[in-house]
């Protein structure tokens, strides 16, 4: 493999930082300020997509920022996964923005300045986190990630945010520091690297107890990923506002945690050692248990948010499944989830967020008739839907079947039970809402007559659309994204 | 001959002299003194500590007398980069607290700074000198001037705290003159070099013992460990913040220089570990402080004392480091004599901040402060994350270090206590954030409805807020005004937090070029 030094990765990482100030700076001027974060989005997402041509010829593209002990530095390695992830989230955080712009300024919210200076660093952490080239690295824009969210998540600055921003912080810094930090440092004191490499970094080293214990202690202590029992923040992080929900609680934040566990598994221990002492299948039981669970959950619920949150719960350990699969069709299908979930559950909540601007109506249960009034927002609510289902002709299609085979292929039957009828389920809390929406009357609905279409300001509608689209192509056009998985994984 | 150590201890002392005489002309001269004199001592400190880097150990005798008989001042590398810490910190707060100390002590502010100074002759004195009777005097000298200092704080209640700590301290004091007093009989000696050289020929000695265990438990006693840490919380709450602020991350992470030297140096890390069979017990005694000072942290109701509680167990990490027996463990400890002086003064000084624009420091008065003083908020969070250990502060890398230490001694517990007390440190500083974020607004709730385009709270008429109004109403509904403390106090804190994240990134540079080649 050939590695190229290039400033690129700490660049993609500065410029969010860096228009923080100007951000602060012009929180009298709205819209200059919403200028900058789209110059900013703009130039980070080109940077990205700049190291795209060189990371899918095979190059790693690394650059070293400080060095703390050997093996052990503030470094940044681009490959296939990095890229894969850096790439939906820089490119969601421009049409989140605009969305943002629409959401933000239609409620009239409080504390605009404050909201975008956190968001920019949340992304920046993100993009760190994406590039990040060992433990140590991925571990403090981890921590950055979760403090930066923390303003976000109490945004509304009320007894409720308070309590989730509580809740909040307690799960992702209690686990991280509790759980992460002795599990990292351990793993320096057995081996003295912390550099993520394809065979892992354990050479025999582990008895098959310790590997557990380690293997446990991450996939737990990396909570934003949202694993039983350490998922309860994130429903309660939905009282942010929805760009917070939609950007960084289904695709940045989250997202992190679980491509936090893939580097541990891919990176860290390896795929053999896992194999050899059996442990996938430790991990697919935990996570299988979050997936039927937190479905069952979801279905019970009637705020649309918390039924979206759980949902996400459940797709999370999609990933962290189809990766614990350790078979390459299930390798590839949970990381690809990674990119096609995020377009899926983004539409859905910039639809919540949509509905909520342009009715005030944030319960299921009022939200029959709807559809007609709104029937772009639906349109691409049920877009979204068929993507978290795994439905065609959305990318989720594509990750589904890549697990289901993935599980056919390392002979875990049992496991593909889970799948389908998780499936299922997804299919019993999506659908139901959009059937409602355009064909169910609501009390307030005239039962005839022509409905007034009432959609959102465009600043909402625009972006859900663009999401909802670019899932539906995300089916038909899965090949580079496959290609920087498969190199990365090296399947 | 190079004169800079004795520039650095002698420079605040002359500076005390003049700060004296000056202040019956004008009494705004002996600040401006007091002022130079630091300045001085810090670019002193800093090419000392340039030259040792470059140069290797400095010996300096005082008038030009030999060792024994002589005094001598000894910097290596570990010393001298406590001195440039002490005589930056000494510096810098002088500049950020001249307003402080301007109200809380009107009348007697050139007291306040010939004390000051002599405070720093002690701390610089004892870092610098290679002499065993010499340390004491000048721990006396520390330990004098900060009685005094202590009691000009908070009328009611600084008086007694004082006194407490004299009894304490001269108890401590006492202890470790003995010790010396002991190490005299045996090696007929007071210069740490030549004692050590003397002690390898008699380690089994009961006297040695007795002499090692007296002169530790003086300066544990000195340093607030656990449970010898009773008269440090009030002493640290009711001084006058300007002092607070100088002794608090000093005056313990120079008593554990003190007991680093005494280990490394006089005692020998064989005969501490091979001979002596008390790291065990000493490790778990840290464990047992760490935990002690964060729980008893986290009952507090006041900034100040919380604060208080937080460098008792800070004193766990680096007595239980020290106590490891290895050279990751010791790197810890050393490191974060740096990094725990620079984030307890980032911390100290955010509190002077708040002090000087409130005057209250009960979490009950806190609410709002991130609307109202941003600047100082986003200084205290900084250090907060550091004590907490996120990187890419400091207080992450020298956890890193001690954790790997205890990892390798195979101190599972004292990592454990390491841990819990990141997470105990997370909610005492994440209660105060959550304070300090919200506004006090009982009961208020669900303000964000549709169409509702400000939020009734978050709030403070900071119009009041201004010092000479008193004290500070609250809850008004209004708009957002700043109230921000004075510009030196915050490029003080501005400074000291960049240190902090400068402290993390280059920690590898740290432990490279200062500490390893110390420690060999």
């Amino acid at each position: 493999m050939e590695i190229l030094i290039s400033i690129k990765p700490l660049l993609t990482v500065l410029v969010p930082l860096l228009v923080i100030p100007v951000l602060v700076s012009s929180s009298q001027k709205p819209n200059v300020r919403e200028a900058w974060i789209f110059a900013a989005g703009f130039v980070m997402f080109f940077l990205v997509a700049s190291m795209v041509p060189a990371v899918l010829s095979g190059s790693k593209i690394v650059f070293t920022l400080f060095e703390l002990a050997p093996g052990a530095d503030i470094a940044f390695a681009v490959d296939g996964l990095g890229m894969l992830f850096a790439l939906v989230a820089s490119s969601l955080y421009i049409v989140t923005s605009l969305y943002s712009i629409g959401y933000m300024r239609g409620l009239k919210e409080h504390g605009q300045t404050r909201f975008v200076s956190f968001f920019a660093l949340a992304i920046s952490a993100t993009m760190g986190a994406a590039f990040s080239a060992n433990l140590l690295t991925l571990y403090l824009f981890y921590e950055i990630l979760s403090l930066a969210t923390y303003p976000l998540v109490a945004h509304h600055e009320d007894a409720t945010s308070r309590i989730s921003a509580r809740r909040y912080l307690v799960f992702i810094l209690g686990t991280s520091i509790g759980l992460v930090l002795p599990a990292m440092i351990y793993c320096y004191h057995v081996t003295g690297t912390l550099a993520f490499s394809t065979p892992g970094i354990f050479a025999g080293q582990l008895s098959k107890p310790a590997a557990t214990v380690l293997l446990l202690m991450f996939v737990f202590g990396f909570a934003k990923a949202g694993i039983m029992p350490f998922h309860s923040w994130l429903p309660a992080a939905m009282v942010a506002p929805t760009p917070v929900s939609a950007l960084l609680h289904a695709v940045a934040v989250v997202k992190v945690g679980v491509f936090s566990i893939v580097r541990v598994i891919t990176g860290i221990f390896g795929v053999d050692l896992l194999a050899q002492f059996n442990l996938g299948v430790v991990v697919m039981v935990i996570a299988s248990f979050t997936i039927i669970v937190s479905s069952c959950i979801a279905l019970s619920q009637d705020e649309l948010k918390r039924r979206l949150a759980f949902s996400t719960i459940s797709q999370l350990s999609y990933i962290v499944f189809g990766v614990a699969l350790l078979s390459p069709s299930g390798q590839l299908g949970g990381v690809i989830h990674i990119l096609m979930h995020a377009f899926g559950k983004i539409t859905l909540f910039f639809c919540a967020g949509a509905i909520f601007v342009a009715t005030g109506k944030k319960y299921i249960s009022q939200m029959k008739g709807l559809g007609r009034q709104m029937p772009v927002t639906f349109a691409a609510f049920f877009i979204g839907s068929l993507g978290v289902i795994g439905l065609p002709p959305t990318g989720g299609f594509y990750s589904k079947w890549n697990l289901i085979l993935g599980t056919l292929e390392a002979g875990q039957t049992v496991f593909m039970v889970v799948l389908l009828v998780s499936s299922f389920l997804n299919a019993f809390y999506f659908l139901p809402i959009v059937y409602q929406a355009f064909f169910g009357k609501g009390k307030e609905a005239l039962s005839d007559g022509p409905v007034k279409i009432q959609e959102a300001s465009l600043c909402l509608v625009v972006p859900l659309a663009i999401t909802a689209l670019a899932s539906i192509g995300l089916f038909f056009f899965p090949q580079m994204f496959v290609d920087l998985i498969v190199l990365g994984l090296n399947l | 001959m190079n004169n800079m150590p004795a520039i650095l201890v002698l420079a605040p002392l002359l500076g005390a002299f003049f700060a004296g005489l000056a202040a019956w002309i004008q009494k705004q001269l002996s600040y401006y003194i007091a002022l130079a004199a630091l300045a001085v001592s810090c670019v002193a400190a800093v090419s000392v500590l340039a030259d040792v880097i470059t140069s290797g150990t400095m010996q300096y005798r005082m008038a030009g007398w030999a060792p024994p008989m002589g005094i001598e001042l000894r910097i290596d590398l570990l010393n001298a980069m406590v001195l440039v810490l002490i005589s930056v910190i000494a510096f810098v707060n002088l500049v950020a607290s001249v307003q402080n100390v301007a109200r809380e002590i009107p009348d007697r502010a050139p007291s306040f700074y010939v004390m000051y100074l002599l405070f720093v002759v002690g701390l610089t004195g004892v870092t610098a000198t290679g002499d065993l009777f010499n340390l004491y005097v000048l721990i006396e000298i520390t330990s004098l001037t900060s009685y005094a200092l202590i009691a000009l704080g908070d009328k009611d209640r600084a008086p007694l705290a004082a006194l407490n700590y004299i009894f304490i301290g001269v108890i401590g004091a006492s202890f470790y003159l003995l010790g010396v007093g002991y190490l005299y009989i045996t090696t007929g000696s007071l210069n740490m070099a030549d004692v050590a050289v003397i002690l390898t020929g008699i380690q089994g000695s009961t006297a040695v013992l007795t002499a090692f265990i007296l002169c530790i438990l003086g300066v544990w006693i000195k340093m607030a460990l656990f449970p010898l840490h009773v008269w440090l919380p009030n002493a640290y709450a009711f001084a006058p913040v300007g002092f607070a602020r100088v002794v608090a991350p000093l005056m313990t992470k120079v008593m554990v220089y003190v007991m680093v030297r005494l280990m490394v140096t006089v005692f020998g890390m064989e005969y501490i570990f091979e001979t002596l069979h008390l790291a065990d017990a000493v490790v778990w005694l840290a464990v047992i402080a760490i935990l002690a000072g964060a729980f008893t942290a986290l009952f507090q109701k006041d900034l100040k004392k919380m604060l208080a509680y937080i460098i008792v167990c800070e004193i766990g990490y680096m007595v239980g480091g020290a106590w490891l027996g290895n050279t990751l463990g010791m790197t810890g400890a050393i490191l974060h004599i740096l990094n725990d002086g620079l984030m307890t003064f980032a911390l100290f000084l955010a509190l002077g901040n708040i002090i000087y624009m409130r005057r209250q420091t009960v979490f009950s008065d806190l609410s709002g402060l991130f609307a109202a003083m941003p600047w100082t908020m986003a200084g205290f969070v900084l250090a907060g994350l550091s004590i907490i250990g996120v990187p890419p502060t400091c207080g992450f890398f020298s956890k890193w270090y001690l954790v790997l230490g205890a990892f390798e001694a195979g101190a599972y517990h004292f990592a454990a206590a390491l841990i819990i007390s990141s997470l105990v440190c997370a909610v005492l500083f994440f209660k105060v954030f959550e304070i300090c974020f919200f506004a006090p607004a009982p009961g208020a709730q669900g303000h964000h409805v549709p169409g509702n385009p400000q939020p009734p709270h978050d709030i403070h008429t900071a119009g009041n807020l201004q010092p000479s109004h008193g004290h500070h109403a609250a809850g008004h509904a209004g708009a957002v005004v700043m109230a921000e403390a004075p510009v030196s106090m915050l490029a003080a804190l501005g400074l000291v937090s960049a240190s902090i994240i400068a402290a993390g990134v280059y920690a590898g540079t740290i432990v490279d070029t200062i500490i390893l080649p110390f420690l060999q």
